[in-house]
């Protein structure tokens, strides 16, 4: 056991928590933010992306004790439902999601992706998103989502 | 403007999903929460000689550990059985909730550990020592039969030998044939795969002697049902199911399954809340599998092409446990299916269930009419090909005539509607039918081969009218239940119990009061998914939530309707069979007088102005709807694809889909629907196996080997709609939910086939993996060479 602090959303976490604790637990259990989920165990269907100093990262690849000294952001940092971020506003406007459960790892990954690639194709998009996995949309939607967050942001 | 039947309404549910403000089971805690965990069997058959779990049972922060000797509650049920050919019942084996004496597949849950944190739980369970004799494992479909005894005294391994239809007819009409077309078939074993893995928070009230399950549903009153009158035996009114944002279901959620019951019959041991939820191994190890059949098909011709006769024998893998509607699927939502959209004058099918040592299989998206529309649509395209017709025109050759309906088909199912040729005109419009040679040329001077496939597929949604169920072996109702609240203000609630994972029925539901009720959208509210809330409903699943459970809504609205016509008579001093209700305004035929709905909502709660002698004050509905048929929502995908000889790969290049659904509420919503759908199917086509080995490991387990689709996996889709509105329900709807994930198999491995048919190839499995494919270029080249 040990204390460890993170910076979550622009606000200090301190837990006392085992020295084997994920990050993803760390948000979920200890920082309450149960917005960020667990999808699998091996890393590979990206429910629980947050930003780790602007970059994505899965949450349940890493220890809590990684992330000190980081500023994460988890999908509550990133708008409000009075303020939706673009990427949130785009993925309502396009019927981006079903059920929800992908959807805070999706919308992490896309705000990456595109920020990182203004003027992504739909092929970009696709390939940027390979890492999250969703069973309800067939990703046409989502695809379409990104393109018109795109575009919110300013690509 | 417009929000109400037929407009794009964007989704009232999805700002919470979007900030991470969703409530899915694993979010909620509660005060002295423990957790459970599963020591589950790595063995897929073997007697149990003893467990021990004493030294467990001390490790460090451990409350209890149970085992199947102590469980002293009834297992999971079977909702449906069949009778067998020779009039016996099917074969119902018990499925205690811990194994007792012995295990009958990998992930079979052995013991429970509950521990005051998850990894405390997990680390005792590996202090849980059971000591097994191991039986032979029973994995192939094929042998199953002759294979080591699974469950006491259950012969050949056979759950039941079912049949339907007129053999002696369907038999002539085979041996009076011009042409018998034969094929085998197999539809692959899959894996749900919801995104949110299956969770349970169970708490005993001690005060009340009464549980709440916190629950991953689709069928929360369903699950209540089965816990308290069939396992637990005690009154339904002791136990409250919640089922609140769940994550996908696809059928995996609708079943009760052991964890949430041990669960829940543990949390009065122990007396403080218990949460389990499963990780995705246990997921793949434990939510019931769908599909897996083999299907041997025979097509008889006359010589004009037109059919005759349809004769399928089906085996069904079925798993080590009978789960809860497991029967149904390869039977009657799969034998009642088989004769498609096609005239068929003749059909008999034989299915037999068979037991082997794999995870319990029961209905997956779609269950039994993805499989009936495989094994046929792949038949079609083989006749076709024999006979040397266009694919698109044999089968509008033998569609049933627009002028034929309603339609009696030889395997009980009636039709109410349809017209199938517009919807596959369309579709080839779509994808440009006509120019596709154009297309494989210039594909094949790029050194790839260019295929086209069609599918046409009918469904049966709307599940079920329940004297017709109740006929065929379901111990269930298929009615659905609603109710409306007009508040004093207006503003109104509606209670279902359908169940919402991702369907969006906040948004689609409400848009069934705009329309009726001339109140805005955002002025209704939809309460579902808590066993304590709304009126006993049967869930959601078989694409009903709509077609039974937005009937019943609008039923409940037709009695809001002619109480308030009576409050607007009075208050209008006219007579109520003058009232006229239209876009939320109250008029008398022939004057000027109107009040607004609201003026009669207030009215009816303050009721100082109200025929008080003659109605009740209020004004709240419930409706129970059972429908008089199931729908029929039909149509026609084509796929066209492109494979790389020198890899296998196959590349979907392109996609329509033309589909019948009646009336759409929200396109937009539909249209999603039938995206989901198709990447499940593509899925199914192209990637997803659930491969066991011969010991009855499965080897897919994680989504390290499990090949989902993911977004570079898929094309975007064309999406267009045919509309025949359903005769027998108020709305004209049908249900859209299942049909992408039916239609769309068959279009893809007939494309295959296209693609490859210049080769001599005619015969591709699912998945169309690329070593498959490759591997059939080769083996068609070195026939060529011989």
């Amino acid at each position: 056991m040990g204390e460890i602090s993170l910076n979550i959303n622009g606000k200090v976490e301190k837990h006392d928590v085992g020295d084997n604790t994920l990050l993803v637990d760390f948000i979920r259990e200890n920082a309450g933010l149960t917005g960020t989920h667990v999808g699998c165990d091996t890393s590979q269907c990206g429910a629980c992306v947050v930003h780790i100093d602007g970059v994505s990262v899965k949450a349940c690849t890493m220890l809590a004790a990684q992330a000190q000294g980081s500023e994460i952001t988890t999908i509550e940092g990133i708008g409000t439902s009075d303020a939706l971020h673009p990427m949130q506003e785009a993925f309502k406007e396009n019927h981006g999601l079903q059920c929800g459960f992908c959807t805070p790892g999706m919308v992490m990954s896309a705000i990456e992706l595109v920020s990182k690639n203004k003027n992504a194709s739909e092929k970009d998009i696709r390939d940027g998103l390979e890492g999250n996995i969703c069973r309800c949309t067939g990703y046409h939607n989502i695809v379409k989502s990104v393109k018109a967050g795109a575009e919110k942001m300013g690509g | 403007m417009s929000e109400g039947i037929g407009a794009s309404v964007q989704r009232k549910e999805d700002k919470k999903f979007l900030t991470g403000k969703g409530r899915y089971t694993d979010d909620i805690n509660r005060a002295g929460q423990v957790y459970a965990h599963f020591v589950r069997s790595d063995i897929a058959h073997a007697n149990i000689k003893s467990i021990n779990t004493k030294v467990a049972a001390e490790a460090s922060g451990v409350v209890a550990v149970y085992t199947g000797e102590d469980i002293d509650v009834g297992g999971p049920i079977c909702g449906w059985v069949v009778p067998n050919r020779d009039g016996s019942a099917t074969h119902e084996p018990p499925h205690p909730l811990l194994a007792k004496g012995k295990v009958r597949f990998v992930g079979d849950a052995v013991a429970v550990v509950i521990a005051e944190s998850l990894q405390e739980a997990k680390s005792a369970s590996e202090l849980v020592e059971v000591d097994y004799d191991e039986l032979p494992a029973v994995v192939n479909l094929e042998t199953a039969s002759s294979g080591a005894e699974i469950h006491e005294g259950m012969a050949e391994n056979r759950y039941f030998d079912w049949e339907l239809g007129d053999e002696e007819a369907t038999d002539n009409a085979l041996n009076s044939a011009s042409r018998v077309v034969k094929l085998t078939v197999r539809n692959n074993r899959l894996v749900p795969n919801p995104m949110e893995p299956r969770s349970a928070l169970a708490e005993y009230d001690e005060l009340n002697d009464s549980y709440t399950l916190y629950t991953t549903s689709q069928s929360p009153h369903l699950t209540r049902l089965v816990l308290a009158a069939f396992m637990f035996q005690i009154p339904e009114s002791k136990i409250r199911v919640v089922a609140p944002d769940v994550g996908g279901g696809f059928g995996a959620k609708i079943y009760v399954y052991v964890e949430e019951a041990v669960c829940t019959w543990a949390s009065k041991k122990i007396k403080r809340p218990i949460k389990w939820t499963a990780d995705r191994t246990q997921a793949f190890l434990t939510d019931a599998h769908g599909r897996d059949h083999i299907n041997n098909i025979q097509l008889a011709l006359d010589s004009n092409n037109k059919i005759t006769g349809l004769r399928v024998d089906t085996l069904a893998n079925l798993g080590g446990y009978l789960s809860a509607f497991a029967v149904a699927v390869p039977t009657y939502l799969h034998g009642t299916l088989l004769s498609g959209l096609y005239d068929i004058p003749a059909i008999y099918t034989n299915v037999k269930g068979y037991a082997t040592t794999t995870t319990p299989v029961d209905a997956y998206r779609g269950a039994g009419r993805p499989e009936a529309t495989y094994l046929l649509e792949r038949v079609m395209d083989q006749a076709a090909r024999e006979v040397g017709m266009d694919q698109a025109e044999f089968r509008r050759l033998n569609f049933i005539p627009k002028d034929a309906f309603p339609y009696q088909t030889a395997v009980a199912l009636q039709y109410d509607i349809g017209d199938y040729e517009p919807a596959l005109d369309k579709a080839m419009e779509m994808i440009d039918y006509k120019n596709f040679e154009n297309r494989r040329s210039e594909a094949s001077k790029r050194g790839k081969y260019r295929g086209i496939g069609v599918s046409s597929y009918i469904e049966a949604c709307g599940i079920a009218p329940s004297a017709v169920a109740g006929a065929l072996g379901g111990r269930v109702g298929g009615w659905e239940s609603a109710s409306v609240r007009v508040d004093p203000t207006g503003t109104i609630t509606v209670t279902t119990g359908a169940h919402s994972h991702g369907q969006g029925h906040a948004t689609t539901f409400a848009q069934i009061v705009t329309e009726r009720l001339g109140v805005p959208n955002s002025s209704v509210e939809l309460v579902h998914g808590d066993s304590d809330r709304s009126p006993f409903g049967m869930g959601t699943y078989g694409s009903r939530s709509l077609a039974v459970g937005g009937v019943a809504i609008s039923k409940a609205i037709d009695k809001i309707v002619e109480k308030s016509k009576k409050i607007a008579a009075h208050l209008m001093e006219a007579s109520a069979d003058d009232v006229e209700f239209k876009d939320g305004k109250f008029t008398v035929a022939g004057t000027d007088k109107e009040t607004a709905f609201g003026d009669v909502a207030l009215a009816a709660y303050v009721p100082h102005n109200y025929p008080l002698e003659t109605l009740e004050p209020g004004l709240e509905e419930t409706a129970f709807y059972d429908p008089m048929n199931f729908t029929y929502p039909a149509g026609t995908h084509i796929a066209e694809v492109e494979v790389d000889p020198a890899t296998g790969v196959v590349e979907i290049v392109d996609w329509a889909a033309c589909d019948d659904f009646g009336n759409l509420i929200n396109p937009m919503i539909v249209e999603g629907q039938v995206h989901g759908g198709i990447a499940q199917g593509i899925g199914q086509a192209l990637l997803e196996n659930a491969h066991y080995d011969e010991n009855g490991q499965l080897l897919t387990a994680s989504y390290m080997d499990y090949c989902m689709p993911r977004a570079d996996d898929l094309p975007s889709f064309k999406v267009g709609y045919t509309n025949t509105p359903c005769t027998h329900n108020d709305l004209g709807v049908k249900g859209c939910g299942e049909a992408g994930a039916i239609a769309s198999p068959p279009a893809l491995i007939n494309a295959i086939i296209n693609a490859l048919s210049p080769l001599g190839v005619t015969d591709m499995s699912m998945p169309a993996t690329p070593q498959k494919v490759w591997k059939a270029i080769q083996d068609s080249q070195s026939v060529a060479a011989e």
